[in-house]
C-alpha cells in the first residue's frame, strides 16, 4: 500500500489483499460444501429432504459393497494414469529442459506441448472415438497391415480407451509443474555431480530427480484430484461399462437421491483429502516452493 | 387492507394510464390485482404473457412454440431439459417453470411435491377426443390395457385441488394433460444381423456378444432387460415395472454375469450416443428411441425399429401446470393446453413417429401419404420426409411394427419408477461398475 495509508491501514492490508480470493473460495466452495455435509445428514423420503440428522444415508452407503468397489475402480484409474503421466511428463521436461539448448526452441517447445489445449476436453476426449472404434482409424490401419484379422474391441469402451484419455488429457498439468521444478536447477550441480565422477543415471536419480519432486508432487496433487472427480470421460469412454464415484452418485442425483449423493460425496472428499495429505507429507511444497 | 391495497394499485394505474379513459384504467388494474375478472381486458393483456415450458427435447420443441407463439398471440418459451433434469426442477425450483413436459413415470416420482396444480378438464375443450388409451387405459377394443409399469392412467388423475395423492378412478382434474405417447422397442442393423428378429430374446443372445447396448437410465434399462430375460425363460415377472427386492437382485445378477461374458458393448446415456453406436457398428441390436432410429436412416444407414413378439414397453407425457400458476397467465396455459390439441403439434410429432394425444386432429393435418404411413400402417406412395423436411424413408416403405393400433394395442409395460427404486439404483451401480 502506498505512503498515504495510515499505520491502523497498512495492517488492515494484507487482510484487504486477501479478501477477494477468500470471499470467492467461501461463496463458491465453503457454502456449497458446507450444504452437501449438511445434506448428508438430512432425512429424506424419495423427493424432498427435511433438516434431520440421520446416519442412514452413511450406513446405506458404507454398508454397500458397491461403494468400495466404486472407490477401486475410480483408484485404480487415478493411479495408472498417475504413473504414466508421470513417467510421460518427467520424460518430456527433462527432453525440454536439459536436451534443448536454445531458450526460444525451449519454449517453442513447451507451447506446442499447450497446443491440444485450444480445444475444450469434451472434443479432445471424443475425437478418440472415431480412432479407435471397431471400424475405426487404428483397427482399419492394423487389418490393412496384416497385423489382425478381427479389429481389436478392448480399445474403444473398455478401461484401456478410459485412460488413454486421461493420460491424454491430464498430461500437461504433469509437464507444467516439473518443467518448472528443473528449469530451477542450476546447471553447477550436474556439472559438480560429472566432475565427481558420477555416472548420468546417478545424476538422474541423486540430483535431478530429488529437486524436482516438487514439481511431481503438485502435479499429483493436479491428476489425482482431476481423475478421482471426473464422471464424463469414464461414462464417454467407457461407453457407460465402468463406473467411477461420481458416476454412481450422478445415477443417484438424477433419481433426486440427493442425501445419499451428498453422503458418497463426503466420502469422496475425505479420500482425496487423505491422498492430497499423503502427497504433501512426502514432499513438502511450501519449503521447497520457498527456496 | 386488501381494500387499501386495492385502491393503491388502482390510483397508480390511473396515473400510469393517463390517456386511457378513466374507467377501463380502474378495471385493468383491478384485473391486474386480481381482484374481478374481465375476459375483455384479458384479450388486450394476454399478449403480454410469456410462459416458460420445460421438458425434453423430443417433447419441447422450438418449432412448435414458435407456432403457437403465433397463433396465440402470446410468448412461449421453449426450454429443454431431460426428465431427470426436469424432476428436480419441479421439486426444487418450481418458479423456474410455468408448464412442465414430465413423463408419467416422472409424474409420478413428484405429484407428492405439491408444485403442480391439477388439470380442470372442463377447460380442456377437446378432453372428450382424447384417446382412451391415455384417458382411462383402455384398448381399442375396449379392454383393459397392460397394467405393469406407470400406465398413464395411474397417476393422471387427483380428487382435489390441494391433493398430492393419485385417484383410483378418472375425476374432473388431471394430474397432467397427456400429449405425445409412443411404443418403445429394440433398434436393430438388419445389415449386420441378416436375419429375422422377433424375440426380446436375441439382446442376450450369445450370437451377438459383444455387440448389444442398453440404456443407462437404470428404471428403463431394467425394464429392457426384464422383457429379455422374460422371454429367455428366466423368470416371469409379477410387474416389471414394479420389481420386489427379489427380482431386481435375479434381474441384475443375470446382467451381471451377461456383463462379465462380453455380451455389452456399451450402455448409453443420450440420445446421440445410441445414434453413433448403431450408425458405427459398434452394436447390431439395442435398446433406442424412435427418432435415433431415424436419425440413423438418414444417414443412408439400414436401421429398424423391430417390433417384437413379446410386446412394447410404453411411454407418455403430460403437460403439468405449476402451482404458482394464477389468473391471465393461468388462463394463457390453459388456451395454450387447448391449442396442443388441435392438431398442427400432432401432425409435427407423428413425422418424428411419436403419436398425439387426440389422434383425430393430428391425422388430419397430415397429408393422406403421411398419414398413411405414420398411423394406418400403410406403405409410403412418395418419401416421408422428418418434421424439418430431411427424407428418411422411400416410397414404397412401411413403418416398422405396423399401425398405431398394432403397436399401441401391444404393450407389454409402461415406463415406470419402482417402490424398490432406490435399491435398485444401488444395484444397478453394482451391475455397470461390476
Amino acid at each position: 500500500m502506498s505512503g498515504r495509508s495510515s499505520p491502523s491501514g497498512s495492517r488492515l492490508a494484507p487482510y484487504l489483499q486477501v479478501a477477494p480470493l477468500a470471499f470467492l473460495m467461501l461463496t463458491m466452495v465453503g457454502i456449497p460444501l458446507v450444504t452437501v455435509v449438511m445434506l448428508s445428514f438430512w432425512e429424506f423420503d424419495g423427493i424432498a429432504v427435511y433438516p434431520a440428522f440421520t446416519w442412514a444415508n452413511y450406513a446405506e452407503v458404507l454398508g454397500s459393497p458397491v461403494t468400495l468397489k466404486l472407490f477401486l475402480a475410480t483408484l485404480k484409474y487415478a493411479l495408472l494414469t498417475l504413473v504414466a503421466t508421470t513417467v510421460i511428463g518427467f520424460t518430456c521436461s527433462y527432453f525440454l529442459v536439459f536436451h534443448v539448448r536454445s531458450l526460444k526452441l525451449q519454449i517453442g517447445l513447451f507451447l506446442l506441448c499447450t497446443i491440444p489445449f485450444w480445444t475444450s476436453n469434451v472434443i479432445r476426449m471424443v475425437s478418440w472415438i472415431p480412432f479407435l472404434g471397431r471400424e475405426g482409424l487404428f483397427n482399419s490401419m492394423l487389418i490393412q497391415a496384416g497385423l489382425i484379422d478381427r479389429p481389436l474391441d478392448i480399445l474403444l469402451y473398455s478401461d484401456f480407451a478410459v485412460v488413454l484419455t486421461y493420460i491424454h488429457l491430464f498430461t500437461l498439468f504433469m509437464i507444467v509443474p516439473i518443467f518448472n521444478s528443473m528449469a530451477k536447477i542450476d546447471s553447477n550441480l550436474i556439472e559438480a555431480a560429472r566432475d565427481a565422477g558420477a555416472t548420468p543415471a546417478q545424476i538422474l536419480w541423486n540430483v535431478i530427480i530429488p529437486l524436482s519432486k516438487t514439481g511431481i508432487a503438485l502435479g499429483s496433487i493436479f491428476v489425482v484430484t482431476l481423475v478421482m472427480g471426473d464422471f464424463f470421460v469414464v461414462r464417454v469412454m467407457s461407453g457407460g461399462q465402468s463406473a467411477s464415484v461420481v458416476s454412481a452418485m450422478k445415477n443417484n442425483i438424477d433419481q433426486l437421491y440427493y442425501p445419499v449423493a451428498s453422503a458418497m460425496a463426503v466420502l469422496l472428499v475425505a479420500v482425496v483429502l487423505l491422498m492430497v495429505t499423503a502427497i504433501l507429507r512426502v514432499v513438502d511444497i511450501r519449503s521447497e516452493l520457498a527456496r | 387492507m386488501s381494500e387499501k391495497m386495492a385502491s393503491k394499485a388502482a390510483a397508480q394505474g390511473v396515473t400510469r394510464r393517463e390517456l386511457l379513459k378513466g374507467t377501463a384504467a380502474l378495471t385493468g388494474a383491478a384485473v391486474g390485482s386480481g381482484v374481478i375478472g374481465a375476459p375483455m381486458i384479458w384479450a388486450q393483456n394476454l399478449k403480454d404473457v410469456t410462459l416458460n415450458q420445460v421438458g425434453p427435447s423430443y417433447s419441447v420443441i422450438a418449432d412448435i412454440a414458435e407456432k403457437a407463439s403465433a397463433d396465440l398471440g402470446f410468448k412461449i418459451v421453449p426450454q429443454t431439459s431431460e426428465t431427470t433434469q426436469l424432476m428436480a426442477k419441479v421439486v426444487n425450483q418450481p418458479e423456474t417453470i410455468d408448464i412442465a413436459d414430465l413423463e408419467f413415470w416422472g409424474l409420478q416420482k413428484v405429484y407428492r411435491s405439491g408444485n403442480l396444480q391439477p388439470v380442470d378438464i372442463t377447460k380442456i375443450k377437446m378432453w372428450g377426443d382424447i384417446t382412451p388409451l391415455m384417458r382411462d387405459g383402455k384398448s381399442f377394443d375396449g379392454s383393459d390395457m397392460a397394467r405393469q409399469g406407470t400406465l398413464p392412467v395411474k397417476v393422471l388423475y387427483t380428487d382435489s385441488a390441494e391433493s398430492t395423492e393419485f385417484a383410483a378412478a378418472p375425476t374432473g382434474l388431471a394430474t397432467a394433460m397427456p400429449t405425445i405417447y409412443n411404443a418403445d422397442t429394440l433398434g436393430i442393423r438388419p445389415d449386420l444381423v441378416g436375419r429375422e428378429i422377433s424375440s426380446w430374446v436375441e439382446l442376450f443372445n450369445p450370437e451377438f456378444k459383444g455387440k448389444t447396448a442398453l440404456v443407462n437410465i437404470p428404471s428403463i434399462g431394467i425394464m429392457d432387460a426384464a422383457m429379455a430375460l422374460e422371454a429367455r425363460g428366466d423368470l416371469k415377472y409379477v410387474d416389471k415395472g414394479n420389481m420386489t427386492k427379489e427380482e431386481i437382485d435375479k434381474t441384475i445378477d443375470a446382467l451381471i454375469a451377461l456383463k462379465k461374458d462380453g455380451q455389452f458393448r456399451a450402455f448409453w446415456s443420450t440420445f446421440d450416443e445410441s445414434v453413433n453406436l448403431m450408425a458405427a457398428g459398434e452394436v447390431v441390436i439395442q435398446s433406442m428411441w424412435s427418432p435415433a432410429v431415424t436419425a440413423v436412416k438418414s444417414r443412408n444407414i439400414p436401421c429398424v425399429y423391430q417390433g417384437l413378439k413379446e410386446g412394447y414397453r410404453g411411454w407418455g407425457v403430460g403437460m403439468g401446470l405449476m402451482r404458482h400458476l394464477e389468473g391471465i397467465k393461468l388462463e394463457a396455459a390453459y388456451e395454450y393446453l387447448n391449442w396442443y390439441l388441435t392438431g398442427w403439434q400432432g401432425a409435427f410429432i407423428a413425422r418424428q413417429g411419436y403419436y398425439s394425444s387426440v389422434p383425430e386432429t393430428a391425422k388430419a393435418n397430415l397429408s393422406e401419404n403421411e398419414r398413411g404411413y405414420w398411423y394406418e400402417g400403410k406403405a409410403a406412395t412418395e418419401d416421408i420426409k422428418d418434421p424439418y423436411g430431411n427424407i428418411m424413408d422411400k416410397a414404397g416403405s412401411s413403418r416398422d411394427g405396423g399401425s398405431f393400433e398394432q403397436r399401441m394395442g401391444n404393450i407389454a409395460c409402461w415406463n415406470a419408477v419402482m417402490d424398490e427404486d432406490r435399491y435398485m439404483i444401488q444395484r444397478w451401480n453394482e451391475f455397470v461398475s461390476s
